[in-house]
């Protein structure tokens, strides 16, 4: 564990060395070592499946290693619950998120602890809680009840609950994937603001612009074993992370053939809608989407996004205005009168939404076939012409499944995405709605994704891509929109990221050269 | 505690199954743990001063010893196969149907009301009189089922208070007809029915076939065999079986793809209080032949820990419902009574403990006590 660190020989606050556990079939992770300084930002990179969370939930008392040693700040530990992970200052913030909705920030916060015992004075912990989220620059309302709060709100409960346990090694599992722009910004200050207050962070993450970003050293998974371990994140480039990490080289640009759009196949026109709080999401939006083209929706989350989705596929009703798909009115009509105009939706939400998770592969991927010839035999189901339809998906999608019965819950977040995109693709829509379409995938996978979504595009499906990942929607979309409040403020062909930033802050299209100006001056 | 289980020489440790169990894996646990639940109650019994194995082997005699003891068994387990399917079809959906109990009073009241009303002549046919008490029987029950499925679906009333409720409305409402209206010269039952309107039993065929004397099998249960493949169809090889499955493994997936959730509410609590209607009606056709108080030993309740037992398969309703047949016709060999009860309890309890063994998978790891010690 001899890197060159000519900057300083800081205090070496956690050692893990020679790591190794087994799930059945798996060996998640092959003597893996791994450290961690005082103050720094050590992101651990790696694929889905890499066995980088099989390491941190190790760490952080979840699961007990095979074999291997660990130690903390110098002494050998042995955890054989989380509990005892933060008594030792280490906490872990996953990805899933574990708050009680209906109760408050500060109940959350203090849920599980010894003090306050039996009368719970709340006011005074709310005035901690408020001085530590100050501190470390976490903005958030202790009396706000967690169901109120955005997903970025919610991480920084979670991120408060840790540290108000006094934990000073904080291990983040790809916290950002759930997070706007904007909000990733606010969580990398955060981060920065912790460890100049003597935090360490270890950063879990598969996006190496992120990586190259915010992290001091980077150690890098491939396939459970260890390909880079305590690297400065200077001395690397993006090549080079993505070649320790998939082991070859991965194409960043897609090619893509020239957009030749065709008729109106989706139209907006003046939508208004509310959103699960009962407040305006869609303030009067227009908008069109054509055959062969793929239109990318720009904007901050939580700007009505989902809502939109929602409304164009039925799940949600209008208050005023009109969706068109080839011509028809479905304003406000059955999810099923949308699949029959041949609608398809690839939602935010996998597996609360897309899919079941108790059922077997074959179920998921008929959701919207059963209905059909030849998997419909009059009231009954063709048993036999659901298997084969099933594992044609299976092959031509490469879907990583034991077999068509095994629970979708038991799936990687990438095959289970998959099994999604199959189900719609393969039911050749005229229009797909898909929202964020690759989060949580690793590199190889979203290379996949990306070109299953252009292939659409090109068999003369109107693709409307809602993507929280300017990079992506640059890539992919023939234009990009931006979304603000509602409301489409302009429209971007030429993948201008600085006039796509602009109007995701409300700066409308034609105000765009006065501000450009005045940036200028 | 924790201090007591480090001494131990090895750590036990739970792990969440990542791949799906073999198919056999259910059935052996099942299996496994109706023996803990019995052995649980062997040290009750043991303790409460009994012979275990005696009182077992005697359960055993009491309900499988013979082929008379074994048609008693069945035409107990008749009643539990209907409403057991009545509560699995509704589980499935995750519809917590407690209301079988009254949707069977209420399909025992429509089939008698064929008789009593009377809506069919004394001497109609026995086939007219059967094929009619088995519609006014089910057409009863799905109304008894259709009240809490509407409610829920169109105001989210809870289903598992107001079909609760339901049963006592049902139990009282049959007590009115039975002490007022159609009581028999002042008891508190109605007149017996019409051999017409019986169903038939093994025994009514004892001149052609002698060895059917006295057992009283009745056909309901071909009613139940039949119920049960028809409800496997319908779950597992239909559309709309494939709709309730859908929704009741997640709603929002099912609204997602375009599946009306109040509709299959409503519907799912119709056929669930239809199955239950006809336990109701089999169990007066085929047995008591005539309307009463007592017609129910909580059948409807049985059928509930049945459904669990089988876990939510129809055709494993079958053979669960033999066995709780006999525990119910045991209860009258043992004294006290409460054993079978309780044993029933036991089984259930252990049967849902073992759910948890198909979610995690129990690893025993050896400690290496030298290399802790340094």
């Amino acid at each position: 564990m001899d890197q060159p660190t000519p900057s300083s020989p800081a205090e070496i606050v956690v050692q893990m060395c020679g790591i190794v556990k087994h799930f059945p079939g798996v060996l998640a992770n092959d003597h893996v070592d791994f450290e961690l300084r005082k103050g720094e930002i050590h992101a651990l990179l790696g694929e889905n499946g890499a066995g980088k969370s099989t390491l941190m939930n190790i760490l952080a008392g979840l699961y007990h290693p095979d074999g291997g040693s660990i130690l903390v700040n110098g002494k050998p530990v042995s955890f054989s619950s989380p509990r005892q992970a933060i008594q030792a200052g280490i906490g872990m913030i996953h990805q899933h998120f574990m708050l009680v909705p209906s109760q408050t920030v500060a109940e959350n916060i203090l849920l599980g602890l010894d003090e306050p015992r039996f009368f719970m004075q709340l006011s005074k912990y709310e005035q901690e809680i408020a001085k530590l989220s100050e501190r470390f620059g976490l903005k958030v309302d202790p009396r706000a009840h967690v169901w109120q709060l955005s997903v970025g709100e919610q991480q920084r409960v979670e991120i408060l609950k840790m540290l108000y346990r006094g934990a000073n090694i904080l291990i983040m599992d790809e916290p950002t994937a759930v997070l706007a722009p904007t909000e990733v910004d606010e969580l990398f200050n955060t981060l920065r603001a912790m460890v100049a207050q003597g935090k360490s962070i270890i950063f879990i993450s598969h996006k190496l612009h992120e990586v190259s970003q915010i992290a001091d050293r980077v150690s890098v998974l491939r396939r459970g074993v260890s390909t880079a371990s305590g690297v400065e994140t200077r001395s690397m480039t993006k090549t080079d992370l993505a070649r320790l990490m998939v082991g070859r080289e991965v194409i960043f640009s897609l090619e893509k053939n020239p957009c030749q759009p065709g008729k109106v196949v989706l139209q907006l026109e003046d939508l208004w809608a509310e959103n699960d709080k009962g407040l305006k999401a869609l303030r009067g939006l227009s908008l069109q989407v054509r055959q062969g083209e793929i239109v990318g929706l720009a904007g901050v989350a939580g700007n009505g996004q989902r809502e939109l989705a929602d409304v164009i596929t039925g799940l949600r009703k209008a208050e005023k205005g009109r969706v068109l798909v080839d011509g028809d009115d479905i304003t406000n009509r059955s999810v099923k009168t949308g699949i029959h105009h041949g609608v398809s939706h690839i939602p935010e939400d996998r597996t609360h939404v897309g899919s079941a998770p108790n059922l077997s592969v074959t179920d998921n991927v008929i959701m919207k076939k059963y209905k059909h010839a030849p998997i419909a035999r009059g009231w009954m189901m063709n048993a036999i012409a659901a298997t084969n339809y099933a594992s044609e998906l299976k092959q031509a999608y490469e879907i990583i499944a034991p077999n068509l019965e095994t629970p979708v819950r038991l799936l990687s977040g990438g095959n289970l995405q998959r099994v999604i995109l199959a189900r719609e693709i393969s039911s050749q829509p005229a229009l797909m709605i898909a929202m964020q379409p690759t989060r949580g995938l690793d590199v190889g996978a979203i290379e996949g994704v990306h070109r299953l979504l252009l292939a659409q595009r090109d068999a003369g499906a109107a693709v409307l891509l809602i993507s929280e990942e300017l990079e992506e929607l640059i890539d992919l979309s023939d234009r990009v929109v931006v979304i603000y409040e509602g409301a489409i403020m302009g429209e971007v062909a030429n993948g201008n990221i600085q006039h796509i930033g602009l109007m995701m802050t409300g700066v409308r299209q034609d105000q765009l050269a006065d501000h450009m100006e005045a940036a200028h001056e | 505690m924790n201090k007591l289980l480090d001494r131990l020489p090895f750590r036990i440790e739970l792990e969440p199954r990542l791949v799906q169990p073999p198919r056999w894996y259910p059935w052996v646990l099942s299996l496994l743990s109706v023996v803990v639940a019995l052995l649980i109650g062997a040290i009750v019994l043991a303790l409460a001063g009994g012979n275990p194995w005696a009182s077992y082997a005697h359960i055993a005699r009491a309900s499988f010893g013979d082929i008379g003891v074994f048609s008693d068994t069945l035409v107990k387990a008749i009643p539990l196969m209907l409403v057991g399917l009545a509560c699995t079809l509704a589980f499935r959906m995750k519809l917590w149907n407690i209301g079988a109990e009254g949707q069977f009073f209420i399909g025992a009241f429509g089939a008698s009301a064929v008789v009593l009303l009377p809506v069919l002549p004394e001497d109609a046919p026995r086939w007219l009189f059967i094929i009619t008490m088995i519609v006014f029987g089910m057409a009863a029950g799905a109304i008894w089922g259709f009240i809490p499925g509407f409610l829920k679906a169109r105001f989210q009333v809870n289903e598992i208070i107001s079909t609760l409720m339901l049963n006592y409305i049902a139990i009282s409402w049959n007590n009115y007809f039975i002490f007022a209206i159609w009581s028999d010269g002042g008891f508190q039952m109605s007149k017996v029915f019409p051999r017409n309107a019986w169903m038939p039993r093994l025994t009514d065929y004892v001149d052609t076939i002698p060895m059917f004397r006295g057992l009283t099998t009745h056909f309901g249960l071909i009613l139940a065999l039949v119920a049960a493949v028809v409800v496997w169809l319908i779950l597992y090889r239909s559309q709309w079986g494939y709709e309730i499955r859908l929704v009741g493994d997640n709603p929002r997936a099912a609204q997602y793809a375009g599946i009306s959730i109040t509709r299959n509410t409503v519907l799912v609590m119709m056929l669930s209080g239809a199955l239950a209607g006809l336990a109701g009606m089999s169990e007066i056709s085929g047995v008591v032949h005539r309307l009463q108080g007592a017609i129910s030993p909580g059948y409807g309740f049985t059928g509930i820990i049945v459904a669990w037992l089988a876990k939510l398969n129809p055709i494993a309703v079958v053979p669960v419902s033999i066995l709780f047949g006999a525990l119910i016709l045991a209860g009258r060999e043992i004294q006290p009574s409460g054993i079978p009860k309780l044993l029933q309890g036991i089984i259930l309890v252990s049967l849902i403990a073992s759910d948890f063994l198909m979610r995690y998978r129990i690893r025993v790891h050896r400690k290496d006590l030298l290399k802790e010690a340094k």
